[in-house]
């Protein structure tokens, strides 16, 4: 059962990042706060790939595979997950002081080729795919995708343990603390792709609220030779940024690229 | 943040006291709203380019169970992002309790601390305000402590009346 709604998940990841930026549909976490104090934090989450943002009205976001870095670098839980018709929702609560990071990541590979005639889809690991797609299959196709979507969120003083790079697929490097955001303020991030600087990546990011205004007001930036951007916020609230590259380091030498994206929401503050 | 906090034990250097006291003054307006809750108000002093140097007074639900009042002081943005986050509430002589309506009197003695260490210079007095189910206000006014005399005020729009500072020589 497991490894079946893995697949699932998978198989929803590979759509989305491989289809590219054709595609319409945004995948996206909302946290119901990034900065807090008190004795007792809890923020909740609503999770969803939808055309606006940020608002459920397509299909929720599956929660396999999501993760929480406690502020120590410890694994935490995302409590009373549920998913409904349009979106998915969990909680955190926020027993260390610091800096949390929550993080749907994965990767994987997407193969079609024909038999007898017909097309064949299969999705994957490196590992299962010598053993399940035939080696001698007709008109074989392989992509690789990596997919990372997450937010950050702040007990207390932030800390920056978990803003410390996984090395896997495309990551942010944030200079500026993502938990000190404020509206008419230069933030500055990196771009890694492998723990590396991923240079001349386009970045998008889009003010939440899209709904209620004609303007998409899209902002878009490119990475410079060592993967450095900024982004000046216009005005307070819940941003989407979203980056995605391709390169040809494929675990399977059938896979003829690779994608990886990089998703995260951002809170920004009023002064 | 490790710079603003470096910055503000500089500010805060052992230099000899000027002596004197620093009033300010706090109006709390009254307003007509349905649900009425007396405001969080935090009250610091800055640097002209607007880095932390000391906390006068930080005022909020103080009485609350389990010290659950602490929940909402983010919502006074600035102060928690200079100084809040980075301490741990209660603060002797720092927290206490909200103001009521009206003209607030509060002083500070040169010769104690957080003034004792304030060297002579330019400074702003800032006052932060943010109440449940209503709105937020952020008041700066500048003042000079130097061992003269000073009065200055400004006056808030919404969530702040009067802010006064009087440096008493």
């Amino acid at each position: 059962m497991k490894s079946l709604l893995t697949r699932a998940t998978l198989a929803l990841t590979l759509a989305i990042s491989i289809a590219g930026p054709a595609a319409a549909h945004r995948q996206w976490m909302l946290p119901s706060a990034t900065v807090l104090s008190g004795q007792d934090p809890w923020i909740t989450v609503d999770a969803a790939v939808s055309n606006d943002l940020f608002y459920f009205e397509h299909v929720p976001l599956r929660l396999d595979g999501l993760a929480v870095t406690n502020p120590d670098g410890s694994a935490g839980t995302a409590e009373n997950q549920a998913t409904g018709k349009y979106r998915s929702t969990f909680d955190v609560h926020l027993t260390q002081p610091g800096t949390y990071k929550v993080a749907l990541a994965s990767a994987g590979i997407m193969a079609s080729w024909e038999e007898n005639g017909q097309r064949k889809r299969w999705r994957g690991t490196a590992e299962t795919f010598a053993k399940e797609v035939p080696a001698n299959a007709e008109k074989l196709q392989v992509t690789e995708g990596a997919r990372r979507l997450e937010f950050f969120a702040t007990s207390g003083k932030p800390t920056d343990t978990v803003l410390k790079p996984t090395g896997k697929g495309l990551e942010l490097s944030p200079v500026t603390h993502p938990n000190d955001l404020f509206a008419g303020e230069k933030a500055s991030f990196k771009l890694l792709l492998d723990g590396k600087p991923a240079p001349e990546v386009e970045v998008t990011v889009i003010p939440g609220g899209i709904r209620y205004r004609n303007d998409l007001g899209e902002m878009k930036v490119k990475t410079d030779k060592d993967g450095a951007f900024t982004i000046t916020w216009p005005t307070p609230g819940m941003y989407w940024m979203t980056a995605q590259t391709e390169d040809k380091k494929t675990t399977v030498p059938q896979a003829n690229k690779r994608s990886a994206s990089y998703t995260a929401t951002f809170e920004v503050l009023a002064q | 943040m490790r710079t603003l906090l470096s910055l503000s034990m500089t500010g805060l250097a052992v230099t000899p006291a000027l002596a004197g006291e620093l009033a300010v003054t706090v109006e709390i307006p009254k307003l007509e709203v349905a649900e009425y809750h007396r405001p969080y108000v935090a009250a610091w002093i800055e640097t002209p380019d607007q880095q932390f140097v000391a906390n006068l007074t930080v005022r909020y639900d103080v009485k609350m169970r389990d010290n659950e009042g602490t929940k909402w002081l983010k919502d006074m943005r600035q102060w928690w992002r200079r100084s809040g986050r980075d301490l741990t509430m209660p603060v002797d002589g720092v927290s206490a309790p909200t103001l009521p309506v009206g003209e607030n009197r509060l002083s500070w003695d040169g010769a104690k601390a957080p003034l004792n260490g304030l060297k002579p210079g330019s400074y702003a007095l800032v006052v932060e305000a943010a109440r449940e189910v209503g709105g937020r206000e952020l008041i700066r006014v500048p003042f000079d402590w130097n061992g003269k005399p000073v009065k200055a005020e400004a006056k808030g729009e919404t969530e702040l009346g009067r802010i006064a500072v009087e440096v008493k020589g």
